[in-house]
């Protein structure tokens, strides 16, 4: 089998595959265009029968688990990121798989991450194929340099979400390592000495693999309340001593910022929103996890609470900032995705306005509608943009895979996107030609923010308009680069090969991008 | 080729935390041609380019034989021209000057009067700190020679401060320079005179004679670079001495236009500690205070050294106010606002200023000489302060420059 084949040139004018690792691909036709037809994927009917009366699903250890799931060659392996850097499930799951001599496995994380560069050996060896989710740190650069025996494939949290549901990726065996959990399957993270918050990553899964095992170290009684994996979905229940490293699990981008340099962005920002007259009462926001989007948030509820309003919602990333404005009520909603910090925990447990929500309810795209676009304003980073305001999140500009798309490109669905970046980062400009790797279409990327000035799309002469006036540096995009280029010089171009190492896909399933192969 | 003692020398910085910086290492040798070895940060983007600016640098000073090592984190050009430059000159004596072209709009002059309510000291020896220092508004910046470049710095750091006054754009701040202590910090002249500084710091001043003897060398290098813009002088006073001095100095020469206290020393000097009520240099402050506006120049207050604790920066900065200080120096960007919130009028003074206008407006347009509020007299300086008041928060976006007609 090619790793892929049959290249077209997409509507942003990429070169793509159109067949990935055997898979026949649709390439990107511009946003909103691409339309799927046919029904869902569905699983295989269960019967209660084949399951026990008392409900008592449990087994002694994850490798009985797997073999009683059928775990063979070629077979397709799901896992999440609620643990993020403290996660130690997914190395066992193959650590088991080469033990017993199994192959060309893939491995379907909803995102990876640097403690689990380790599983290197497994894609050195074959254990594992190749890896459809997000390529982080070591394992993207492992990717970069054309090392995988199959094709990278990296999508966002919805789309993620939309290729399980729509039967293009098929999980044979979906791990979702839980921090709480009975033994017919009814799983929690928000409690027990590993909690996350939420498992929203793992809905998917739950609901359209073929098998699902839940692991936690922390069994209890039947119920599990709250169930936010349902225990009807999950074939077996795995107890084991630790189920992930707590201290680990809480992320470090979740602190605010000390850099006067990304507090001023974070201020120029927010000034930016309030100018353009995105923050009002009722207003809704997402910020993402990094110190620059975080600080927004404060200054976010420094304006409200200044003027006596508050915000409807907010999409997390929930960490302790909004959970304080909504403990002081500044905030009515947090509609949870993901949990950053034990302030979210114990605010997913604690208070009526911190809900929980999936991949499915933000930013499945091939859903009837999601709350991805319905956000008023989402600050989001970026790694390059270019002066046609595509936006780059995977690559650094010297084309090694570093990043995962995470949910980035649902995100830029809201009203109104706006990244704030500096012009350049340790002399490499950040304002471009082309970004090395389409992620983001300029078409939904509205303004970037510069600590030298701010550059509005020109598709939004609402915004142009309102902004006419301001007192903040309003600049062109081009005018943006050239200031970078002044201090920086002009970068030279990285020598990438043709040949391609990973595709981007867009969030209705299309490839948007190719990733090529670093030459060393 | 005339050489010095010295047969290798390191400039730059490198190490845990160091960005946008190089370390140079550079040896000369007998034969073999130039050897040069570039290990870069962003060897993808600019290893040729700094390849080029090394080679025509090395050509420049007629170096034909040397070995040249680059630990770079990510430096632009003028920083790495400095650092080749500087490490030269520890080999070779030479005149010649290798310097990147002056920004067109680093070309600026400022006035005697002035906002000084913020400086931002910056090391003169790290360059990270100075690439996005004007991008914070502070009033001026400046790039430190003196105690934050550790003395075998000294050397690098004044092309440095070159280079950076030259290629570094601080948007519309003020260049300022804190050179040496003098007589050394004469020699400092010769790098920043000839670059556009606007004002210089002269720090442990003592005796309006020091004064003299930098305005003459100041003099001298104006007339040999052919310079008719002014460059001011901030002298700081960090010693008891000083501030038994402080009017003299004060008064000493016509280019001087504000005069700062330095705490840390002037403490150090009377024996006793700094506290954050700072009683202990109340007196020292008051007299400096009142030297200044005797002389008509600005009293400059000293930095606020916690930078975590910005609502003790706010005690401060209300506390200096009304002493009488018209700044202080920061230590840190995020200083910079809340010392511009703070020292600039706050809303009773801007409405109080207000109402004095507007009686004045009206008594002039009435052809009154006497300008009267209620019943009270109102004397020219209150005009003139309240008017100095108005542009101050006009200024500083306080108060819309049309206020006249929003009433």
């Amino acid at each position: 089998m090619k790793k892929y084949d049959k290249l077209v040139r997409n509507a942003a004018g990429r070169i793509v595959p159109t067949e990935v690792n055997g898979v026949s691909q649709q390439p990107y036709m511009g946003v909103g265009k691409y339309k799927a037809v046919g029904r869902k994927y569905a699983p295989l009917i269960a019967s209660c029968s084949d399951y026990p009366d008392d409900g008592n699903k449990t087994l002694p250890t994850l490798k009985d688990a797997l073999i009683k799931s059928g775990l063979r060659d070629g077979m397709v392996i799901s896992t999440h990121h609620h643990f993020r850097n403290g996660d130690i499930i997914a190395i066992q799951i193959f650590d088991i798989a080469s033990e017993m001599g199994i192959k060309n496995l893939v491995w379907v994380p909803s995102a990876s991450f640097e403690c689990q560069s380790v599983l290197i050996k497994y894609l050195e060896d074959g254990t594992i194929h190749h890896i459809e989710g997000s390529m982080n740190g070591a394992l993207g650069r492992f990717t970069s340099e054309g090392k995988m025996n199959g094709l990278g494939v990296l999508r966002s949290h919805g789309g993620r979400y939309q290729s399980i549901q729509d039967g293009e990726v098929v999980i044979d065996i979906a791990v979702i390592a839980a921090p709480t959990a009975d033994a017919f399957g009814n799983a929690t993270g928000d409690r027990g000495s590993a909690a996350c918050g939420l498992l929203g990553f793992a809905l998917a899964d739950s609901q359209y693999a073929n098998k699902v095992i839940v692991v936690t170290d922390n069994l209890v009684p039947f119920p599990c309340i709250p169930w936010q994996i349902q225990g009807n979905y999950v074939d077996h229940v795995v107890v084991v001593d630790k189920v992930g490293i707590p201290e680990k699990i809480v992320s470090g981008t979740t602190e605010v910022t000390k850099s006067p340099d990304r507090l001023l962005l974070a201020e120029m920002t927010a000034q930016f929103c309030d100018e353009a007259g995105i923050i009002r009462d009722g207003f809704s926001f997402q910020a993402g996890a990094g110190g620059t989007a975080l600080s927004i948030g404060i200054y976010f509820a420094e304006i409200l609470r200044e003027r006596g309003m508050k915000a409807r919602w907010a999409r997390g990333g929930s960490n302790k900032y909004l959970v304080n404005m909504l403990e002081e009520g500044l905030l009515e909603y947090i509609l949870d995705g993901q949990t950053f910090d034990l302030e979210g925990v114990r605010s997913m447990r604690e208070n009526e306005g911190h809900v929980n929500s999936s991949p499915f309810t933000s930013y499945n795209y091939h859903g009837k509608g999601n709350f991805s676009s319905m956000v008023d304003v989402v600050i989001l980073g970026a790694t390059e943009i270019d002066v046609n305001f595509n936006g780059n999140v995977v690559t650094h500009s010297d084309g090694y895979l570093l990043h995962g798309i995470g949910g980035w490109q649902n995100c830029l669905h809201a009203k109104c996107t706006i990244i704030p970046i500096p012009l350049f980062r340790d002399r490499i400009p950040v304002i471009v030609d082309e970004v090395t790797t389409l992620c983001g279409p300029g078409d939904l990327i509205d303004v970037i923010v510069t600590e030298r000035g701010i550059a509005i799309n020109p598709k939004r002469t609402d915004l142009i308009e309102k902004m006419k006036n301001s007192d903040l540096p309003i600049k062109t995009i081009e005018e943006l680069k050239a200031e970078g280029e002044r201090i920086c010089g002009k970068a030279a171009k990285p020598k990438l090969s043709d040949e391609i190492v990973a595709i981007v896909k867009w969030v209705d399933g299309t490839v948007l991008d190719a990733i090529r192969k670093v030459e060393k | 080729m005339e050489f010095n003692a010295v047969k290798i020398a390191n400039t730059g910085n490198k190490g845990k935390g160091i960005r946008s910086d190089c370390f140079v290492t550079l040896e000369l040798t007998d034969a073999g041609g130039l050897q040069i070895e570039i290990q870069s940060k962003v060897a993808v983007f600019f290893g040729d380019a700094i390849k080029k600016l090394t080679s025509s640098i090395l050509e420049f000073f007629g170096i034909q034989n040397a070995k040249l090592l680059i630990e770079d984190t990510g430096a632009i050009d003028c920083v790495i021209m400095a650092r080749i430059e500087a490490a030269i000159k520890m080999l070779i004596k030479t005149d010649k000057e290798y310097l990147p072209a002056m920004y067109a709009e680093n070309i600026y002059s400022t006035t005697k009067e002035k906002n000084r309510f913020s400086r931002l000291y910056l090391p003169g020896n790290s360059p990270s700190l100075m690439l996005n220092a004007g991008i914070h508004k502070p009033n001026g910046i400046i790039l430190d020679l003196e105690d934050a470049v550790a003395v075998d710095k000294k050397f690098e750091a004044r092309f440095l401060v070159r280079n950076a006054l030259r290629a570094i754009d601080f948007y519309g701040a003020e260049r300022m320079v804190r050179i040496n202590q003098i007589p050394k910090g004469l020699e400092d002249l010769d790098y920043i005179v000839p670059n556009n500084v606007n004002l210089i710091l002269v720090p442990k001043c003592e005796e309006a004679e020091q004064i003299h003897t930098l305005n003459n060398r100041i003099d001298e290098l104006k007339k040999q670079n052919n310079i008719s813009s002014e460059i001011w002088l901030m002298p700081i006073i960090e010693s008891a001495k000083g501030v038994m001095n402080a009017y003299q100095i004060a008064l000493s020469a016509s280019n001087i236009v504000a005069m700062a206290i330095g705490l840390e020393d002037y403490t150090a000097d009377l024996g006793c500690k700094r506290t954050n009520e700072a009683s202990e240099s109340f007196f020292a402050r008051s007299v400096l205070v009142n030297a200044c506006r005797a002389a008509g120049i600005q009293p400059i207050d000293s930095v606020f050294s916690d930078i975590a604790d910005m609502e003790a920066l706010k005690e401060n900065v209300l506390k200096s106010k009304a002493l009488g200080f018209d700044g202080m120096g920061c230590i840190h960007p995020r200083q910079i606002k809340v010392i511009h919130e703070f020292f600039a009028p706050d809303i009773t003074e801007i409405e109080k200023a207000k109402r004095i206008v507007l009686a004045f407006d009206e008594a002039t347009a009435m052809g009154l000489g006497v300008v009267s509020l209620g019943t009270k007299m109102i004397d020219p300086p209150v005009v003139k302060r309240a008017v100095k008041t108005i542009d101050l928060a006009i200024n500083m976006g306080k108060l819309h420059k049309d206020w006249r007609n929003e009433i």
